[in-house]
């Protein structure tokens, strides 16, 4: 393996021509998309488009086909890659939450720096401590998954994956499943964690949200990348029929 | 789940238990729910045979139940404790190689994950009698270790005969257990940077865990009352000395229906209050859940 000679002005992430059939069903058509660190971009696009699919591709719980996906100068796209090294580096949160219920909401906090990383548990609660109250949850510490609403979920969720200090932060519609009045909730701490340089890769149908903290947005229609740009021109000047047509429906 | 809609396979709703699955209770349910009546019943008959019987004979109802009085110490010290004996190993063996197994099913390597899981339909779906037959026979009743004959007694023959449907119906146990907690769980837990052993046995064990003790538990008293089945082979349980008894006492027809009918009842008493913890606790647990 080449020395890994990365740098902080390169791309934190850089997929280049990024193909991805499930079966006969080809969902991923040559996606190519560059995001700087501290940068946050969200990806729009149809139901089915293959959203999920390329994020997943980011930290390797989707196997791809072709393409290069280099995280920090890391191809994700070979065999050899050091899973767990990567999933250290890029934390995920799901559009169910995935909570482990049999856990209080600190303990599924805790559970990954203390298991997989190792750290010193003294260390670790208070680290998780201070990330509940970040995202708002001062005080259901020990409340289990199942005594929580959708939105406390959610934001638990945000602190467990924040607890193994990731380098980049991938969303996945995580707002889609709540009741709209938890929505903002979880949105106000995506925004925190966004204006705090956190480098965000989100899928998201928000558009107000989008349009607030993207850096820059992309928009995705069965397996490929339409059209791309930064907010303050995406969604006055795009020019593709179909970015057209989807920002007529959902704005 | 709040209202989403997907269509993510890994999302849709697991399927529940099937029924005649090795997780469905139909047997401790059924066991759990006889009626009283059934057991009063059967002490009827048993003392009606006798009365019927007795119109060829001089032998009477209160002679075959003096017998049987004088028999039981015998029958449950020797006969019945055999059975149990042959419960507890049993289970034990099958448990064992049962979790084994149903790990196996789950395993990512394809290969032992298939040998696993043809082994478990193989033994899940063979008669019990031909199992053991076939174990009672291809066996030695005797190995040499080091210079020494050793005997190997027919039942400690008959529990690996009897452990291997066990296992087999574990194996789906720990297996259906297992792949009923989300995929999401996996999904988050790998995002996680745990790996899959990691995963399993401090992710989603922990989940599925109490929700295999009552299935576990069922399998438990369907082995129990399956032991007699060994008495074929001509390990000494309560079936056989019962037989032998009857034998002793000069194989009057009265004896019948009190011999077995003690047999019979007997077992009842041990299983039924298995059963219905069984219930108990699945109750418990799908509330919780
Ligand atoms: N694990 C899978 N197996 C088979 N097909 C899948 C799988 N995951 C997604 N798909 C299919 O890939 C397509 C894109 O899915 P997805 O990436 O979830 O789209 P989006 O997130 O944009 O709605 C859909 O048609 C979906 O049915
Ligand atoms: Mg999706």
């Amino acid at each position: 393996m080449p020395a890994n000679s990365w740098t902080p002005d390169q791309p934190i992430v850089a997929i280049h021509d990024l193909h991805k059939s499930f079966g006969a069903l080809e969902v991923l058509k040559g996606v190519s998309l560059e995001v700087m660190k501290g940068e946050v971009i969200c990806i729009i696009g149809p139901s089915g488009s293959g959203k999920s699919t390329l994020i997943r591709c980011i930290n390797a719980l989707n196997p791809v086909d072709s393409g290069s996906i280099l995280v920090e100068g890391q191809e994700v796209n070979d065999p050899a890659v050091d899973k767990l090294a990567l999933r250290k580096k890029v934390g995920m949160v799901f559009q169910q939450y995935n909570l482990f219920p049999h856990k209080t909401a600190l303990q599924n906090v805790m559970m990954a720096p203390l298991k997989v990383l190792k750290q010193p548990r003294g260390e670790v609660e208070k680290r998780a401590r201070a990330l509940l109250t970040r995202v708002n949850l001062e005080g259901k510490e020990d409340s289990y998954p199942g005594e929580l609403s959708g939105g406390q979920q959610q934001r638990v969720a945000i602190a467990r994956s924040l607890a193994m200090n990731p380098d980049v932060m991938l969303f996945d519609e995580v707002t889609a499943a709540l009741d709209p009045e938890t929505v903002k909730e979880v949105l106000v701490a995506i925004k925190d964690l966004a204006q705090s340089g956190m480098t965000c890769i989100l899928v998201t149908h928000e558009m107000g949200f989008a349009r607030e903290v993207a850096d820059h947005i992309y928009f995705t229609d069965r397996g490929v990348i339409v059209e791309h740009g930064p907010p303050a021109t995406f969604f006055t000047e795009s020019s593709d029929p179909r970015t057209r047509e989807f920002l007529s429906q959902i704005l | 789940m709040e209202g989403a809609t997907t269509d993510l396979p890994v999302l849709r709703p697991f399927r529940p238990v099937a029924r005649g699955g090795p997780a469905d209770l139909g047997f401790s349910r059924w066991l759990a729910e006889m009626p009283p009546i059934a057991l009063l019943g059967f002490a009827f008959l048993a003392c009606a045979w006798p009365i019927v019987a007795a119109a060829q004979g001089n032998f009477t109802t209160a002679q075959a139940f003096d017998a049987l009085w004088r028999w039981m110490p015998f029958l449950v010290s020797k006969g019945f404790a055999l059975n149990i004996l042959i419960s507890f190993f049993t289970m034990l063996t099958g448990t064992v190689a049962g979790v084994l197994l149903g790990l196996g099913q789950v395993s990512p390597l394809r290969p032992l994950a298939a040998t696993c899981w043809f082994v478990t339909q193989l033994f899940r779906n063979s008669p019990w009698l031909v199992l053991l037959f076939i174990v009672m026979l291809a066996f030695p009743f005797e190995i040499e270790i080091a210079g020494t004959v050793y005997l190997i007694p027919d039942w400690t023959k008959a529990v690996f005969g009897l452990a291997l449907p066990i296992m087999a119906n574990i194996s789906e146990i720990v297996r259906g257990g297992i792949q009923s907690v989300p995929t999401g769980q996996w999904e988050a837990a790998e995002s996680l940077a745990f790996t899959r052993g990691q995963t399993l046995w401090q992710i989603i064990l922990p989940q599925c865990f109490k929700r295999m003790i009552p299935p576990w538990m069922n399998w438990y008293a369907i082995l129990t009352m399956a032991t007699p089945l060994v008495s074929l082979l001509g390990v000494e349980e309560l079936v056989t000395l019962s037989r032998q008894a009857m034998e002793a006492e000069d194989n009057h027809p009265e004896l019948l229906m009190p011999f077995f009918g003690f047999a019979l009842v007997i077992f009842f008493l041990y299983c039924y209050p298995i059963a219905r913890w069984t219930l108990r606790l699945e109750r418990r647990f799908a509330v919780r859940q």
